[in-house]
């Protein structure tokens, strides 16, 4: 009956009806002003004055010359910090795989007890802060940090490497940070694999980096791609860390977002910006949805 | 060929590198905390055990107000998510499936999917809004922030207690006549305790984290621990630092053990 039914569901409307509103008031709705706000005018003091205009979004990708606004031309310092995102992104993403996968694999194939530990273990950074993690990494690589004086004292090097604010820095800073994000799911697949599978791979005579290959990573391909989601989309978003290490020269898309939000006193552009990235981040989140459901499907034909 | 003592478990090289990845991620830390107990300034060289950082972080009244201000806004921030996520997770889950309900899930995760630059603009730019149009710049603004940040931290272990839970023992409390609002208070509640825990743990942590969406949205004097934090790396920075750093990632550590002892009593 359809009556008692719709009364069943007033409770739940009223239950979630808190939750729902704080998230629309501080989350969800202000997202949507940032679309609006894409489409108007700088004001002369930041904000915005109400002239709508698509110039905000023009010039997220192209520049005009301040004489002759005719002139255009391709913003290359908006390009270039694109593609520093991406491929700091996308090589942090590899380094954490590289890393993740190994030590994954190590503590799925320990007994319970130790397995706790070593779990415990990689789960406590992912819950330290991360501006702290981010300063201990900063302590490393300074003009006189661990790093420095531990090569100057064994000989390697006679004056200090300039590490702090450069790309590689970021890159180290973020590999660091998000580290955990790619270990955790990857376990998660890994604790659930049928470990006669791979038995049978070597009663079929492959050897180890044969099963490695065609037996283990297509099983745990899904934890794969959700730890790879899960390193990249915050390091798209990366704002403390690129801050911290990178500084003014190495800025990533998060730096330059909160810049029209300060000296840059070009709101309109920063929101443009702004949804440039909740598009790319939307964009990874399909395509890993579309993968893992994809996988899903083939596995229930199998089945 | 393979043998009896052939382990189908083993890939070499994979053990080296699971310690090199632990070694990796703990020593910039270990090398933060022991200089915290440095007697000198330096941050490389060993000068004997002190703690005069820590009295000098205590002494800063700055360091003393962020820290408290950070506490307190994760206190109520986490308090306010538990409760409304408490909330949504009893009208979601063990439910027949209603309408709306996916767009349900969607809100409640955003937070997760965001960027926090995006939130931390979207809320710079509402918030200043509101102050021109109430003429409030008070404290409320974070903790909304915070609160509607936190949601689906606490969500997520509520959600999943609920789950595992036994229907039959809400079922024998109505059989013995028990109202709905007896049953929930005497078995639904006490059942649920550690995921509520649980979840206003995560909560808590996760407050205390975020950075990027209190710079965005904080007034002048509203500084937390993080942002305090954020702002001092650019000057020369003291062991002072790593003193502060110290004293917040024991307190981390305390809760995530915590969280995990109760999580793990769930299994």
């Amino acid at each position: 009956m359809a009556g008692p039914a719709r009364e069943s569901h007033r409770w739940k409307w009223l239950l979630v009806s808190p939750a729902l509103i704080v998230l629309l008031l501080a989350a969800s709705g202000p997202l949507m002003i940032v679309l609006v706000y894409s489409f108007l005018s700088p004001g002369n003091m930041g904000g915005v004055s109400w002239e709508p205009t698509t110039e905000a979004w023009f010039r997220v990708f192209w520049s005009r010359d301040i004489f002759e606004p005719e002139l255009v031309t391709l913003n290359d310092s908006h390009l270039a910090i694109f593609q520093r995102t991406i491929w700091l992104s996308f090589q942090t993403t590899v380094i954490c795989a590289a890393l993740g996968f190994p030590t994954a694999w190590f503590i799925a194939t320990r007994p319970a007890r130790t397995r706790m530990v070593w779990l415990f273990l990689i789960t406590i950074p992912f819950w330290t802060n991360l501006l702290i993690r981010t300063f201990a990494i900063q302590e490393m690589i300074r003009g006189n940090g661990t790093f420095n004086s531990a090569l100057l004292w064994l000989g390697v090097i006679d004056e200090p490497l300039e590490m702090m604010f450069t790309d590689f820095a970021v890159l180290l800073g973020m590999a660091y940070v998000f580290l955990p994000l790619m270990v955790l799911p990857l376990y998660a697949a890994m604790e659930k694999l049928d470990f006669r599978l791979v038995e049978a791979g070597y009663d079929l005579y492959a050897s180890r980096p044969q099963v490695l290959w065609h037996v283990i990573l297509p099983l745990v391909k899904p934890g794969f791609i959700a730890g790879s989601i899960l390193v990249f989309i915050p390091s798209i978003g990366a704002y403390v860390t690129p801050r911290v290490l990178g500084g003014g020269k190495t800025m990533m898309l998060g730096n330059l977002i909160a810049l029209q939000f300060g000296q840059g006193r070009n709101w309109p552009l920063g929101a443009a910006l702004a949804m440039v990235l909740l598009v790319i981040v939307v964009v990874a989140l399909i395509f890993y949805l579309r993968v893992t459901g994809a996988e899903e499907r083939a596995r229930n034909d199998r089945a | 060929m393979i043998g009896r003592d052939f382990d189908v478990k083993r890939l070499p090289g994979f053990g080296a590198i699971a310690v090199l990845t632990v070694v990796l991620l703990y020593l910039p830390i270990v090398i933060l905390v022991v200089f915290s107990f440095n007697a000198e300034q330096s941050q490389t060289q060993w000068a004997g055990f002190s703690l005069r950082w820590y009295a000098a972080a205590l002494a800063n009244e700055q360091v003393v107000d962020v820290s408290i201000r950070s506490l307190w806004l994760a206190l109520v921030a986490a308090a306010i998510a538990t409760v409304l996520a408490t909330m949504a997770a009893l009208a979601t889950t063990r439910v027949s499936r209603f309408p709306g309900q996916t767009m349900i899930y969607a809100l409640i995760n955003q937070p997760l999917m965001v960027p926090e630059i995006v939130t931390g603009i979207a809320l710079l730019i509402f918030v200043a809004f509101l102050k021109v149009q109430t003429g409030y710049s008070g404290m409320g603004y974070l903790v909304a922030a915070h609160a509607a940040f936190c949601i689906p931290f606490a969500y997520l272990p509520i959600r999943a207690r609920l789950e595992t839970m036994d229907l039959t023992l809400e079922r024998a409390a109505a059989d013995l006549y028990a109202t709905p609002v007896q049953t929930f208070r005497y078995v639904t509640l006490p059942l649920l305790v550690p995921g509520i825990a649980a979840g206003f743990m995560l909560g808590f942590v996760v407050s205390l984290d975020t950075v990027v969406i209190t710079e965005f949205v904080k007034s002048a004097g509203q500084d937390t621990l993080p942002t305090y934090m954020l702002g001092q790396l650019r000057r020369v920075v003291t062991p002072e630092m790593n003193a502060i750093a110290t004293l917040f990632l024991a307190l981390s550590l305390v809760i995530v053990t915590l969280f995990f002892m109760i999580s793990r009593k769930r299994g």
